[in-house]
C-alpha cells in the first residue's frame, strides 16, 4: 500500500519531470507531440479533480446544514445557488446568448465580483494608513518614497520641479534592483525545490515526509 | 547614345551571371524541421539599393515560385543568432528562411518536419536590373538537439551538481547554520495563541495549482503546521481554491495528525473546496474569517489582487497574520498588512527551516551558493561590459 502511495507517485513524478526537462532541449516533432500529450493529460486530470472539489463542497456544506452549525443558512444558500446555476447551465445548453446562464453571469455574478474587487480601493487606503506611519527610520523612508511616487502620478505633483525625475529614478534604480534581487532568489529557490521534488527529497506534496 | 545603352545592357548581362558572395542553402539547425535557410554575405559591388527576390522549386524539377522579396537592409543575419551566432559581420549579411517543399497531393508523404529536396534561388536587383543570382538546394530535417540552449543545460547541470554535492555534505555534517527567519519562528507562537484562545487557524495555499513551486512550498509548510496544531490540540481550517490542492492538503493534514500521534483528531472537512472563481473565493474566505474570528491567518503560496482583500479582513479580526509569497506584485500588500512576511525564497526555505532535515538544508545552502555565483557574474559582467565586449552577455542569452 505504501509502495503504491509513495514509490509509484515518486517514480511517475521523476519520469515526467526529467522527460519534460529534456523536452525543452529537444525540438524534434516527437518531443513536441509528447509535450502536447502531457498538456492534454494535465487538463483531463484537472477537470476530473474538479469533481473531487464539488464532492468536497457538498460534503462540507451538507454537514453544516445537517448539524445546523452557526451560519448554516449560508451553506443552504450556497448549495441552492449551485443547483440553480447548474440547472440554468443545462437549460442554456452550455451558454446560449440571452439564456438564464448568461443572465446569471451578467446580473448576479459580475456585479458581485465587481463589488468584491472594488473593496480593494478602501482596503488599500486603510492598509496604506497603517503602513505609512513614521514609526521607525525604515517606515519613514517608506512614507517619503510613497509620497514622492504618488505625487509624481498626479499633475499637480508632477509640476513640482524634480519630483518626476526623482520618482523615475526610484522606480528605475532602487526598485528595479530590489525586484531583480528578489527574482534571482525566487528562481534559485524554484530550481532547488524542483530538484528536491525530482529526486524525492521533498515529499510533503504526497502527504508527508515519511 | 545607342553605344551607351549597349554598354549598360552588356554590363547588366555580365553582372547577372555573377553569384552572391558566400551563398549557401542549408537545413535550419536546432528546429522541429520544415525550414531551410538561404544565406549569403552580399552582392559584388555592395548591397546599397539592392532588392532580393527569393524563389523555390522542387529539386526534381518544376516551376519557380517567388516566396519573398525584400530590401537588402532587411533579413539581416543578426536577427537569427540561433543560426548565425553573434559575429559582427551578421549586421551586414542577409538570410531568408523558406518552408521546405512538401510532396504533391496523392504522392507518398514524408514524416513530420521532413521536406523534399528544395531548390532555393536568390536574385539581386539594383534599379530593376538583375546584378547577381545564386541557387542551391537542401531538404528540411527535424533535429534532436537545440544547440542554442546549450548554455541553459550547462548552467542547470552545474547548479544541480552543486546542489547534490551540498546535500551530500549536509548528510555527513547535519549541523548546517540557517539564519533566523522571524516569520517562521512566529508560527509556533501563533499556533500557541490559537490554542490558548480556543480559536482556529485559517491557512490558505494561494490561488495557484500544484504545478506551482510556491503552492508546493505552501503545502510543505502546512505539513509542519498541522503537526504542531495536532500536538497542541488546536484546529486549522484550509479553504481551497484548487481541487487538486484540496486533495493534497487533506492528505498532508492527515499525515500531520498521524505523525503527531493524534490521528483521531483529524477532520477531513477541515480542508474543503470553495470555488475556482477569484472573488467568490475571497468573499467566502472573508466571510469565514468574520464568522470564525481566527486567532491566526497564514497566507502561503501565490496570490493576485485578492491578497489585500484577504489580509485586511484577517487583520480586522485581530488575528496574527503571517504571509509568504513569491508574487513580487503582492508582496508590498502583505508587508503592509501582515505581522510577518516571508519574502520570495524564504517561502521555499520554510519547509527545510521547520523540518531541519539535513537533505533539505543542503539544498538551501545551494541557493546561497547560487546567489554568490550570480553576484560574482554580475560584477564580472559589469567589468567586461565596461571594456565594450558583448560576448560575456551572450553566454547568458538563449538565442532565438
Amino acid at each position: 500500500m505504501l509502495h503504491l502511495k509513495r514509490t509509484v507517485p515518486l517514480a511517475i513524478a521523476f519520469f515526467f519531470v526529467v522527460a519534460l526537462i529534456l523536452q525543452y532541449f529537444v525540438p524534434h516533432p516527437l518531443s513536441e507531440k509528447f509535450l502536447g500529450m502531457t498538456q492534454k493529460w494535465a487538463i483531463i486530470v484537472v477537470y476530473v479533480s474538479l469533481l473531487l472539489g464539488v464532492g468536497s463542497l457538498f460534503q462540507s456544506h451538507l454537514r453544516k446544514i445537517r448539524v445546523q452549525t452557526p451560519g448554516w443558512g449560508y451553506s443552504l444558500v450556497t448549495l441552492s445557488v449551485f443547483g440553480l446555476t447548474v440547472l440554468a447551465g443545462f437549460h442554456s445548453r452550455g451558454n446560449s446568448p440571452g439564456g438564464p446562464l448568461q443572465w446569471t453571469y451578467e446580473f448576479a455574478y459580475s456585479p458581485m465580483s465587481a463589488t468584491m474587487f472594488s473593496l480593494l480601493g478602501f482596503f488599500i487606503a486603510s492598509a496604506a494608513f497603517r503602513a505609512f506611519r513614521a514609526r521607525s527610520v525604515e517606515a519613514t523612508l517608506l512614507l517619503a518614497t510613497a509620497v514622492v511616487i504618488m505625487l509624481a502620478q498626479v499633475p499637480l505633483g508632477a509640476a513640482i520641479p524634480g519630483v518626476g525625475s526623482l520618482s523615475a529614478w526610484i522606480l528605475g534604480v532602487p526598485l528595479t534592483a530590489a525586484k531583480r534581487a528578489l527574482m534571482f532568489g525566487v528562481a534559485l529557490g524554484s530550481i532547488a525545490t524542483a530538484l528536491r521534488i525530482i529526486f524525492g527529497i521533498e515529499r510533503s506534496y504526497l502527504g508527508g515526509t515519511e | 547614345m545607342i553605344r551607351a545603352v549597349a554598354i549598360v545592357l552588356l554590363t547588366a548581362a555580365a553582372a547577372s551571371a555573377q553569384g552572391l558572395e558566400g551563398f549557401e542553402v542549408f537545413d535550419r539547425p536546432g528546429d522541429a524541421g520544415g525550414t531551410v535557410i538561404a544565406a549569403w554575405k552580399g552582392v559584388p559591388g555592395g548591397d546599397a539599393g539592392v532588392e532580393y527576390v527569393v524563389s523555390v522549386a522542387p529539386a526534381a524539377g518544376g516551376e519557380w515560385a517567388e516566396v519573398a522579396r525584400f530590401a537588402s537592409t532587411l533579413h539581416r543575419k543578426v536577427e537569427a543568432p540561433a543560426v548565425f551566432g553573434y559575429a559582427e559581420s551578421n549586421e551586414r549579411e542577409n538570410y531568408c528562411p523558406v518552408d521546405g517543399l512538401l510532396p504533391a497531393k496523392g504522392a507518398p508523404g514524408l514524416a513530420k518536419g521532413h521536406s523534399l529536396e528544395t531548390r532555393v534561388r536568390v536574385e539581386a536587383f539594383r534599379g530593376g536590373v538583375r546584378v547577381a543570382l545564386s541557387e542551391g538546394s537542401a531538404s528540411a530535417r527535424p533535429n534532436w538537439w537545440a544547440p542554442q540552449k546549450a548554455n541553459v543545460l550547462v548552467f542547470a547541470l552545474l547548479f544541480g551538481a552543486g546542489t547534490f554535492w551540498l546535500i551530500a555534505r549536509a548528510r555527513r555534517n547535519p549541523d548546517v547554520f540557517v539564519r533566523r527567519i522571524p516569520g517562521l519562528d512566529a508560527m509556533e507562537e501563533a499556533i500557541g495563541r490559537a490554542t490558548e484562545m480556543g480559536r482556529p487557524i485559517v491557512y490558505l495555499n494561494g490561488l495557484n495549482g500544484m504545478d506551482s513551486i510556491s503552492t508546493i512550498a505552501s503545502v510543505s509548510i502546512l505539513g509542519q503546521v498541522s503537526r504542531r496544531v495536532a500536538s497542541y490540540d488546536s484546529q486549522v481550517l484550509v479553504p481551497c481554491y484548487d481541487p487538486v490542492v484540496l486533495s493534497v492538503s487533506q492528505e498532508v493534514l492527515r499525515e500531520g495528525y498521524t505523525a503527531a500521534g493524534r490521528p483521531d483528531k483529524f477532520r477531513e472537512h477541515d480542508a474543503w473546496f470553495i470555488t475556482q472563481e477569484q472573488f467568490s473565493y475571497v468573499a467566502a474566505v472573508d466571510g469565514l474569517m468574520l464568522r470564525e474570528r481566527p486567532a491566526a491567518c497564514f497566507y502561503m503560496g501565490y496570490y493576485y489582487a485578492e491578497s489585500l482583500l484577504l489580509a485586511e479582513t484577517g487583520g480586522s479580526t485581530g488575528a496574527i497574520q503571517i504571509a509568504g509569497t513569491d508574487s513580487v506584485t503582492q508582496l508590498p500588500f502583505f508587508i503592509a498588512t501582515c505581522d510577518y512576511t516571508l519574502i520570495g525564497e524564504e517561502l521555499y526555505a520554510a519547509s527545510a527551516y521547520l523540518s531541519r532535515e539535513p537533505l533539505q538544508l543542503g539544498s538551501l545552502r545551494s541557493q546561497d551558493f547560487g546567489k554568490i555565483v550570480i553576484v560574482a557574474v554580475l560584477v564580472l559582467g559589469g567589468l567586461v561590459a565596461m571594456t565594450g565586449a558583448v560576448w560575456f552577455k551572450h553566454l547568458f542569452t538563449v538565442a532565438s
